[in-house]
């Protein structure tokens, strides 16, 4: 039998079992921690550092950290939940993002959690830096203006869809999702029903021909915060 | 006692964000109650006489004439709003952001598919304004006190915040008021 | 596609096994072959390696040395760190643009000659230096690039540079350098003579659990500048579970300003390769990895010989000094020019043929590294005090420096100093002291431990080196008082930009922001407010952070706004009028004017 973790979660005690992430012990709990790159299909990341918790008042992103008897985890705190401000901040500003005519918006990861917070605008500066789209293939679309670099097509692709369809190129700010081909998404071997493309967080691999199917005031974040929807499905 | 006065303008912008002001229904009536409108594009007053307590801005800085509107704005309103992803992030006009100045103009005068412009002359005239770099969100080129987001923003995100102004009350939106589109 | 390309290339795969761990040496030949790794060359590469082509074309965009343009066949890189601006680098760089007829980042029409600029090269102490392909040429001036430029024209063989060879090993056949080695200070522990075998030998007689308590009652802790205790790491390790481990040495000496691992492997690798023997021995591995940073390559071929010579002694290889079970050999894993393969976890990424890019933890390398098994990664400096705890004992060994600081510390010393270059000192030795030996009485400030580090003022000079008060890898840039420190600081926050692997948030976008706000401030468009901006946002790129580059990436502004807070203050003003001081109307008109050819009537 699994042994039995006991923890502390903002003061409430929870109970996981052994090998969990502190991500995995909170969404059994039905207590939501913020994040962007995480994804339950997928292998941790620990990339995008939204989902960072203090673990004895150590940051570590709580997708990858361990429980472990009687550590004290602070998540819905104003010091950490500010550390996350931030961090939706630099998304926002670090890519392309045009809310008012993405396919995405309303349902988009990114946006929710930035409305979750309360964000009316980011505190720094607009980078507007310069993306390549990639729109060869018949049947997706691939714009990296949207992109933020989570990494869950690179992992959907290969543990999912068993092909290596994306992965990074580039370093830093020079970062970026590259395809497995010189003729773009075309060449590769991408299909519209793969894992890798249904589970972009934003608008950045989007489905063509599909455009504003759900009509504004009955998408996904239109009414209830991200993390409304985990809380429930675990409670059920 | 006079009524608090209110001035709004559309720098680079739609006047979508305008449309949505109206659209708060009859409740515009109450806020003509509680409120002057000083100088907006109704009343198309060239400038202002008085100081003015709010500042509604929607649009964002595209050329120097929207430069010289917002700072003058800044100036003559004691609180300052962004309304609209225009204001706040440049909006759809700052996807010429990522384009050089000089590459916008010749697509856009000279090489567009669907231009006629036998000369190739790129207009000139001093009366055009200068196109900034790029389009600048409001609050990189003055002090912006709140931003009120959305393509546009819903009539009651702007009904909302007005009346959290003109009551001194700190404006706090509920979930469904923050949209960005 | 040639014949000749695809001949080579499967040579080159053949002769590593086309093992796909082996990648970066790999790409290194093809990028040396080549000066470039192509399209095609990244398709033939996936072939042989049976890997998609694109996590070929992802390694190859990570690491500096190599890409897929092709280079000249010699590439000029200039080192641009703040030491080597403080030295005249940029007026060199100048003098090799206008020879050379091009700018940074490009190459010669002919397209034989490429030019470019690179982070420290470890030559702090003879700057300005240059890499020339593999070749160091040091103590450059706006002459001496443009005989330099002349000479390769003329036979392209940037190895006839060297005209005087360094002292020391420098002058080995296999190394034939310019390099100085600066050696300034020797003390008890590392810079002094040493017998090889002595130390292993001693080691082999001991269990290899008696090794590793020898290591903690010494109280070593690892050299690197994180401190961590040295016998504990290869406790961990040795007490994993696994078939097999490995000790790999951190000699990616990339911190700007230091330089003693490169005196090191140039004078002492016997004590290098002896302490990684022991530790070797200590946790229970056959095979210890030297990752060398690509900066080094010069050194390559001396060290390749000094463990082929172990081998015929009998003190590498086989059965090392007779002793049946235990087999240990150690191979050289040559960097391609990325700062963060010094994280651990990115190190050992790239000795798998990754990008660099550091590993989640847990699991750490104790338990799970170099290709799953338990990996020890230490420091060069560390791997040879352990050498030295062996020949002479862990109480002589923690007899030097204090308590919880024990032994000695190599330091580099570069900057505003009449004697820079390497100093063996007690971890006890204060700042001033180590300014007084420098010759750099007079020091506004001492960026301790590299841009990574504390900028220390005056006022805090009488404080050590040792583990409490300033933790240090041994870099040591001294700015004298006519130096902008603000400036200091942008130029490590550009390296820190430079060198993110992007892999996180907070680091990829947080460094450039502080850059930023940096710059406006230098630009004289700062108001107090920004003070807290980047307070607040160093706060957050620490504290978010994945690893250690961007939890110590914004200590250059946080050690300033602490200790140098008029530095910023005097650069700032409150905005008027409710303008933001950091818009300029008439630079952002500026494009347009220069355009339609009216002036602005608004600014």
């Amino acid at each position: 039998m699994e042994k039995v973790v006991t923890f502390l979660l903002d003061g409430e005690v929870i109970q996981g079992q052994e090998g969990q992430s502190i991500m995995q012990a909170a969404d059994e709990a039905g207590k939501y921690i913020p994040r962007l790159c995480a994804h339950k299909d997928l292998t941790p990341h620990g990339s995008c550092r939204i989902c960072t918790v203090l673990v004895n008042g150590r940051p570590q992103s709580a997708c990858t950290q361990p429980i472990a008897d009687g550590i004290l985890v602070e998540s819905e705190t104003p010091k950490v939940n500010q550390l996350r401000t931030d961090i939706i901040d630099m998304l926002f500003v670090e890519g392309n993002h045009f809310c008012m005519f993405c396919e995405k918006s309303g349902s988009c990861e990114l946006q929710a959690l930035a409305y979750r917070f309360g964000i009316t605008a980011p505190k720094y500066p607009y980078q507007f830096p310069q993306r390549d789209v990639d729109a060869s293939h018949p049947d997706i679309f691939l714009d990296r203006n949207r992109c933020v670099l989570c990494g869950r097509c690179v992992r959907a692709s290969k543990e999912v869809d068993g092909k290596n369809v994306f992965q990074f190129v580039g370093r830093g700010v020079e970062k970026r999702i590259a395809v497995n081909s010189e003729q773009g998404l075309k060449g590769t071997d991408a299909e519209v029903m793969d894992k890798a493309i249904s589970v972009c967080p934003v608008g950045a691999i989007l489905k063509k021909r599909v455009g504003y199917a759900v009509p504004v005031g009955r998408r996904l974040y239109d009414h209830q915060p991200i993390g409304t929807a985990s809380e429930e499905e675990t409670t059920e | 006692m006079s009524k608090p006065k209110i001035a709004t303008t559309s720098l680079a912008g739609c006047f979508g964000c305008h449309m949505s002001l109206l659209d708060i229904d009859e409740r515009i009536l109450e806020l003509a109650e509680l409120v002057e409108f000083h100088k907006w594009p109704i009343n198309d007053r060239k400038s202002f006489s008085a100081q003015c307590a709010v500042g509604l801005i929607e649009g964002g800085c595209c050329n120097e004439e929207n430069v010289e509107v917002l700072r003058t704005f800044r100036s003559s309103c004691d609180v300052l709003v962004s309304v609209g992803d225009c204001a706040i992030m440049g909006g759809i006009p700052a996807m010429r952001n990522m384009v050089p100045l000089e590459e916008c103009l010749q697509e856009a005068f000279v090489d567009g598919p669907t231009v006629h412009n036998p000369t190739g002359a790129i207009p000139n005239d001093v009366e055009i304004p200068l196109l900034l770099d790029k389009v600048y969100p409001c609050h990189e080129v003055v002090k912006i006190d709140y931003y009120l987001p959305g393509c546009p923003p819903p009539a009651d995100t702007l009904w909302e915040a007005l009346v959290a102004l003109l009551t001194n009350k700190p404006i706090s939106l509920p979930y469904n008021l923050i949209k960005y589109d | 596609m040639s014949e000749k390309v695809e001949v080579v290339l499967d040579q080159i795969c053949r002769e590593v096994g086309n093992d796909r761990t082996r990648l970066l040496d790999i790409l290194r030949e093809v990028q040396h072959r080549f000066g470039g790794v192509s399209g095609e060359a990244v398709d033939l590469i996936a072939q042989r390696l049976e890997t998609p082509r694109v996590e070929i074309e992802s390694v190859v965009s990570f690491y500096a040395f190599l890409s897929e343009k092709p280079n000249g066949n010699v590439v000029i890189r200039i080192c641009d760190d703040i030491i080597d601006r403080m030295h005249g680098s940029e007026t060199v760089a100048r003098a090799f643009e206008s020879e050379l007829g091009v700018q940074m980042g490009q190459a010669t029409e002919d397209g034989k000659i490429s030019l470019t600029h690179t982070p420290c090269i470890g030559m702090c102490d003879q700057a300005p230096a240059a890499l020339i392909n593999d070749v160091v040429v040091t103590h450059l001036s706006s002459d001496t690039a443009r005989t330099i430029v002349a000479e390769l024209r003329e036979n392209h063989d940037p190895t006839q540079l060297v005209k005087e060879l360094g002292d020391g090993n420098n002058a080995h056949d296999l190394v034939s350098s310019m390099v100085q080695n600066n050696i300034r200070l020797r003390g008890p522990v590392i810079l002094t003579d040493f017998e090889p075998g002595s130390a292993l030998k001693k080691a082999l007689a001991m269990s290899p659990v008696e090794v590793i308590r020898n290591v903690k009652t010494a109280r070593l802790r690892g050299r690197g500048g994180a401190g961590f205790p040295t016998g504990m790491k290869w406790e961990f390790t040795r007490a994993a579970k696994a078939d097999k481990r490995y000790i790999i040495c951190n000699a990616d000496e990339g911190e700007p300003g230091t330089f003693k691992d490169r005196v090191l492997l140039t004078e002492y690798p016997d004590l290098l390769f002896e302490g990684m023997t022991i530790g070797g021995y200590a946790i229970g591995a056959k095979e210890g990895i030297v990752y060398l940073r690509g900066e080094y390559t010069y050194l390559r071929k001396f060290l390749e010989s000094v463990l082929e010579r172990r081998r015929e002694e009998g003190i590498l290889g086989r059965s090392v000094c007779g002793v049946e079970d235990f087999d240990f050999d150690i191979r050289i894993q040559m960097g391609a020019g990325a700062y963060i393969c010094g994280e651990e976890t990115a190190l050992i990424s790239s000795c798998e043929g990754l990008r660099g890019d550091p590993k989640n933890r847990p699991p750490f390398p104790a338990q799970s590294g170099y290709l799953g098994y338990p990996s020890s990664v230490n420091n060069v400096e560390t791997l040879c005090c352990t050498a030295r705890i062996m020949e002479h004992g862990p109480g002589w060994f923690s007899s030097h420096g204090t308590d919880r600081s024990t032994g000695t510390k190599l330091l580099s010393i570069s900057g505003d100093c009449k004697r820079p270059g390497i100093y063996e000192v007690s971890l006890s030795t204060s700042l001033r002291e180590i300014l007084g030996l420098a010759g750099a009485e007079d020091a506004q400030a001492l960026q301790v431990g590299g841009p990574s580090g504390q900028m220390v003022g005056r006022q805090e000079f009488d404080k050590t080196i040792c583990y409490d008060d300033f933790p240090t890898g041994g870099s040591m840039m001294v700015f004298g008082p006519q130096r902008n420190l603000l400036e200091v600081v942008h130029a490590f926050l550009e390296f820190f930009v430079e060198e993110s692997c992007g892999y996180c948030t907070p680091c990829r976008v947080g460094n450039v922001l502080l850059k930023q706000r940096i710059e406006k401030i230098l630009d004289e468009k700062g108001e107090p407010a920004d003070l807290q901006y980047l307070e607040e946002l160093a706060q957050t790129v620490k504290m978010a952070s994945r690893c250690g580059l961007g939890q110590t990436s914004p200590n250059p502004v946080l050690s300033t706004l602490k200790r140098f807070r008029s530095e910023y203050e005097r650069r700032v003003k409150p905005a008027t009028d409710g303008r933001q001081p950091g818009f300029d109307l008439s630079e952002a008109v500026a494009q347009a004017v220069n355009i339609v050819g009216r002036e602005s009537t608004h600014s």
